[in-house]
């Protein structure tokens, strides 16, 4: 789905926590979540905590979508 | 065997006539006509009709054509329907997988073609019916012919399953729940697995993911708060009553809900969203389906201006089961979307 997203010419940065799922499918920016049930913000740890987490990736994606790339490149976050 | 079979087969191996005849509109014959002998000669039961049609008709009539045909074999009785072999020919693939795949779901008997692997009908029709590589040219009839009708005597006569990588035919990506012969567990292969794997040996996959075509990597976008993004999501949120139907695993459908003047997605229990996504446990993202599609925070980034607009809707489907040719058509339909709304960016989350 990212695929044929970016081949309309549509920059996507792919949130995933199966990173070489990601990979394999071919999303070219990719950010790694933290689980796969709750990608965002684990339920386990405060309500700031979990904001503090979904705050921090969400903003490495909005940079991942304005970094040029050679490759497929999996973003580091903070 | 007392079983009982239609093969169809196109104007010229219908000994018609060749392409002076493809207009040749579709007809029943009693016994095994033309090609459909090669057929015969293997098949342990009886072929009791041959349908012939010319290609051309097929091709520019396929409707009408399917139709008559479905007509033709109303009343009669049969276990199993033959189409082809059709080798390398794209006209005679195609009427074979559009006739095989309407009889296939208008009678429910098994049906098996065999075409060369470069043969358009091979992609089209694979996940439908049962496709044996084949050769170029009628020069291979009879070698295809066996395959078809051997893998005919076995479907008819054994219970499966039948899997591609045993009986050969294209592989038509459909997984099939069944008590293994060695009893071995999932946990015993997965400890086989790794152990070969950690030695440095050989071993096979049992969730072989397709090959895949890369695409141009699209370009950085310069200043983000100049710039409309959207968020697409495969973790299955949808409004409560989950409108379009969306299917829990293996999705065909995607879903677009508007989120504007929202300020986060409310929960499950404030009858806004909640996950459909049968693939994990829905807890967490129905307590808080931001966790999933972060609604919340490209709020905050909108008001801190470090995007220029959240787009009024988000869209979604369920990433479970679902295969690439169908999530690749779902993104091709969502992009169409999200060009027609003028959107640059997208951050698509996935569980």
């Amino acid at each position: 789905m990212a695929k044929e997203i970016e081949r309309a010419g549509i920059t996507i940065v792919q949130m995933a926590n199966l990173v070489p799922v990601a990979k394999t499918t071919g999303a070219n920016r990719i950010v790694p979540t933290i689980s796969i049930p709750y990608p965002l913000g684990d339920p386990k740890t405060p309500e700031d905590e979990q904001w503090k987490v979904r705050y921090t990736r969400v903003g490495a994606a909005l940079d991942a979508l304005e970094t040029d790339i050679e490759d497929q490149t999996v973003f580091k976050v903070g | 065997m007392d079983k009982k079979a239609i093969v169809y087969i196109n104007q010229f191996f219908g000994q018609v006539g060749g392409e002076e005849a493809a207009d040749h509109p579709p007809e029943i014959k009693e016994g095994a006509v033309g090609a459909a002998q090669a057929l015969a000669a293997e098949f342990a039961g009886d072929i009791t009709h041959t349908v012939i049609c010319g290609d051309n008709f097929m091709s520019s009539n396929q409707e009408e054509a399917t139709a008559r045909i479905l007509e033709m074999l109303e009343d009669i009785d049969f276990d199993i329907f033959f189409a082809g072999p059709a080798f390398q020919a794209g006209r005679y693939g195609n009427a074979c997988g559009a006739i095989g795949k309407a009889v296939k779901e208008e009678f429910a008997v098994p049906v098996i073609s065999s075409m060369n692997e470069e043969n358009p009908g091979v992609e089209m029709f694979k996940k439908d019916i049962y496709i044996f590589p084949g050769g170029r040219s009628g020069a291979k009839m009879r070698e295809d012919a066996k395959k078809m009708a051997e893998f005919g005597n076995e479907i008819l006569t054994s219970e499966g399953p039948f899997p591609a990588d045993e009986y050969g035919f294209y592989k038509r990506g459909i997984r099939h729940q069944y008590f293994r012969p060695d009893e071995k567990t999932a946990a015993e292969r997965a400890l086989d697995m790794l152990l070969k794997k950690m030695k440095g040996e050989e071993y096979t996959s049992e969730l072989p993911i397709p090959e895949v075509d890369r695409v141009d990597i699209a370009p950085a976008i310069e200043d983000l708060s100049q710039v409309k993004v959207a968020l697409v999501s495969s973790g299955g949120i949808v409004p409560v009553g989950n409108p379009d139907r969306i299917q829990s695993a293996s999705a065909t459908r995607w879903g677009k809900y508007n989120i504007a003047g929202m300020d986060r997605l409310e929960n499950r229990a404030s009858e806004g969203f909640k996950t459909i996504h049968a693939g994990f446990d829905p807890a967490a993202a129905d307590e808080d389906p931001n966790r999933v599609v972060p609604v919340d925070a490209l709020r905050k980034f909108e008001e801190e201006g470090r995007i220029g607009k959240l787009h009024d809707e988000f869209y979604v489907t369920v990433g479970t089961g679902t295969t690439v040719g169908e999530a690749a058509r779902m993104g091709q339909e969502i992009a169409e979307d999200l060009k027609d709304a003028g959107v640059q960016a997208v951050i698509l989350t996935s569980t």
